[in-house]
């Protein structure tokens, strides 16, 4: 909720242009610290090697490539981690007795990074897409249900007892109920972890994968090109900013800010 | 029918003191339990609207929660139509202290909750504006709850109640929070939809000025442990005004006496 006067969506004149300000500063205190680090430019390229070198990568597909590796892990993990999670967090939120069994499960598998996975995850899987699937899938998954359950547990249990009187069903009381009262702290959710699922994928790439962003970076750095590594961090850059702009777009859907609305 | 038979109730919920409130009343604490309604006994009529009044904390809302299934007597019985209550149900609608309208819904779609079992939308449609006019709502169908006013929000879940066409309605200080003038526009809304469609009305409220211009009987919690200290029939005819009635105006000031306030103003 904001405080100020000014209504949703209206903005100071050239309000749009100061996340370009803050990028133009970055570049500029790059170019500035390369220019005068007295490192060659094999070692710390400035923005302007970096750039022409993506001109490179972009002309002959290898970054595109690369990048649609990744996205595609990262995508096919998130939504397993959210079509298997999300339920689970419902079902774990709805019955209270078993909770007690499986969360001590939970908690102490989640805080084991998923990257201490990896070794696990290359016997079991091999190399390719499986193993790094797989990890963004545990990323993912527990803190999914975790958020899924405690938002289930904080509806407030007057709504149950209203379903209860209006004679709700036990379907009725899910997505009528559960699902609607629980949307905004999912969306919130969805939003953090496909941020961790995009760390992810760039470590997992990096050990156990032969294609993607993280194995631009390492077989750049293998060759000594820091330039295509850069170019390789700057695409990691710009897909995470995409990716979070459209979860926050989902966070704007009606269904998912009823808790904002007010007058 | 709404017929309501209530016989020997208790009802004790777990202590969270762990000295006794008080050495001498034995009654008080049972053990690790503390007794919040202690024999209650309550013959209501169908089409009946009973007035509760007590003190903060004396267990009113306990007692229609009971009466509502959302809560299990400890001891005793609670019967509607002779049949003992076993759960919330459509037919005892309860509408609650603090908003109890989903915020995920628009006012439309929260009045369209006791009418699901109209397949026809066009129907559907057609009931839910009439409820929304019944409250003065029209124009508010699309909004959702936080965009009402207080007393708006109200009025929608007294609609939404009332579309589902209960026998019983139980109502938790329903014009708690309103302004003076909206205060009396529900009452008097109340008072006129009980005329209408003779429904059991089951009502808490701490103003007693409400309940001597609504009640048809007026049922007083009070003491330590709860019983019903006093229970009352109003016969005077309606529309009621003490200013007019001295008998009116002598049990106004009996009541307001029996609830510890000396001079009625
Ligand atoms: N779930 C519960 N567990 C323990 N004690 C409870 C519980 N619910 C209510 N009580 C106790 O029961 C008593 C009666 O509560 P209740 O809400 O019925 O009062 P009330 O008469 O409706 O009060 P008010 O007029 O302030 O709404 C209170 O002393 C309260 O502490
Ligand atoms: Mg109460």
């Amino acid at each position: 909720m904001t405080t100020t006067v000014r209504r949703k969506g209206e903005k100071q004149p050239y309000a749009y242009l100061m996340p370009f300000l803050g990028f133009f500063a970055l570049l500029l205190i790059w170019d500035v610290l390369a220019r005068f680090s007295g490192w060659s430019r094999e070692v710390f390229p400035g923005p302007v090697v970096v750039l022409v070198s993506m001109g490179e990568l972009l002309a002959d597909g290898t970054l595109v490539r690369h990048t649609v590796a990744s996205l595609f892990r990262v995508t096919v993990g998130f939504y397993l981690a959210a079509a298997l999670g999300i339920p689970v967090g419902i079902a774990l939120g709805m019955m209270k007795a078993t909770r007690s069994l499986i969360n001590p499960l939970i908690q102490f598998l989640r805080p084991i990074s998923p990257l201490a996975w990896i070794p696990l995850a290359m016997l079991w899987f091999g190399i390719g897409d499986p193993p790094a699937i797989f990890l963004i899938f545990l990323s993912s998954f527990f803190p999914l249900v975790v958020s899924t359950t405690i938002a289930v547990d904080g509806i407030n249990p007057t709504y149950f007892h209203v379903a209860a009187n209006f004679n709700f069903s036990r379907t009725e009381i899910i997505t009528r109920l559960v699902i609607p009262a629980i949307i905004p702290e999912v969306v919130t959710a969805l939003r953090m972890t496909v941020t961790i699922s995009w760390l992810v994928v760039v470590a997992a790439e990096m050990i156990a994968v032969q294609s993607g962003l993280g194995f631009l970076i390492l077989d750049s750095r293998n060759a000594l090109r820091m330039d295509y590594v850069m170019d390789g961090m700057i695409a990691i850059g710009l897909v995470g900013l995409t990716l979070d702009y459209l979860m926050r777009q989902l966070g704007d859907l009606e269904s998912a800010s009823w808790r904002k609305m007010t007058h | 029918m709404g017929r309501i038979t209530i016989e020997k109730l208790n009802k004790t919920y777990a202590n969270r003191r762990k000295d006794p409130r008080s050495d001498d009343d034995p009654l008080l604490r049972q053990g690790d339990r503390v007794v919040v309604l202690f024999d209650i006994d309550l013959n209501i009529m169908d089409g009946e609207m009973v007035c509760f009044l007590g003190p903060s904390g004396c267990g009113k809302s306990t007692l229609l929660r009971i009466i509502a299934g959302f809560e299990a007597p400890s001891d005793g019985r609670v019967q509607i139509n002779g049949k003992p209550v076993r759960g919330p149900s459509a037919d005892h609608i309860f509408v609650f202290q603090h908003s109890g309208l989903f915020p995920w819904m628009t006012v439309a779609e929260n009045v369209g909750l006791g009418l699901r079992h109209l397949k026809n939308r066009r129907d559907r449609q057609e009931h839910v504006s009439e409820f929304i006019e019944m409250v003065e709502l029209d124009g508010f169908e699309q909004h959702y709850p936080r965009q009402l006013s207080g007393g708006m929000q109200r009025r929608a879940e007294l609609a939404r109640a009332l579309a589902v066409n209960p026998d019983i309605m139980i109502m938790d200080e329903p014009f708690s929070g309103l302004d003076f003038l909206t205060h009396m526009k529900m009452r008097e809304e109340v008072v006129n939809m009980h005329a209408f469609i003779q429904k059991t009305i089951l009502l808490v409220t701490h103003n007693i000025d409400d309940a001597l211009i609504m009640g048809d009987r007026i049922v007083i919690l009070g003491g330590s442990p709860t019983r019903v200290i006093m229970d009352r029939t109003l016969d005077f005819p309606r529309p009621r005004d003490f200013e007019k009635s001295p008998e009116l105006s002598l049990l106004r000031s009996e009541l307001f006496l029996m609830m510890g306030v000396n001079y009625a103003v």
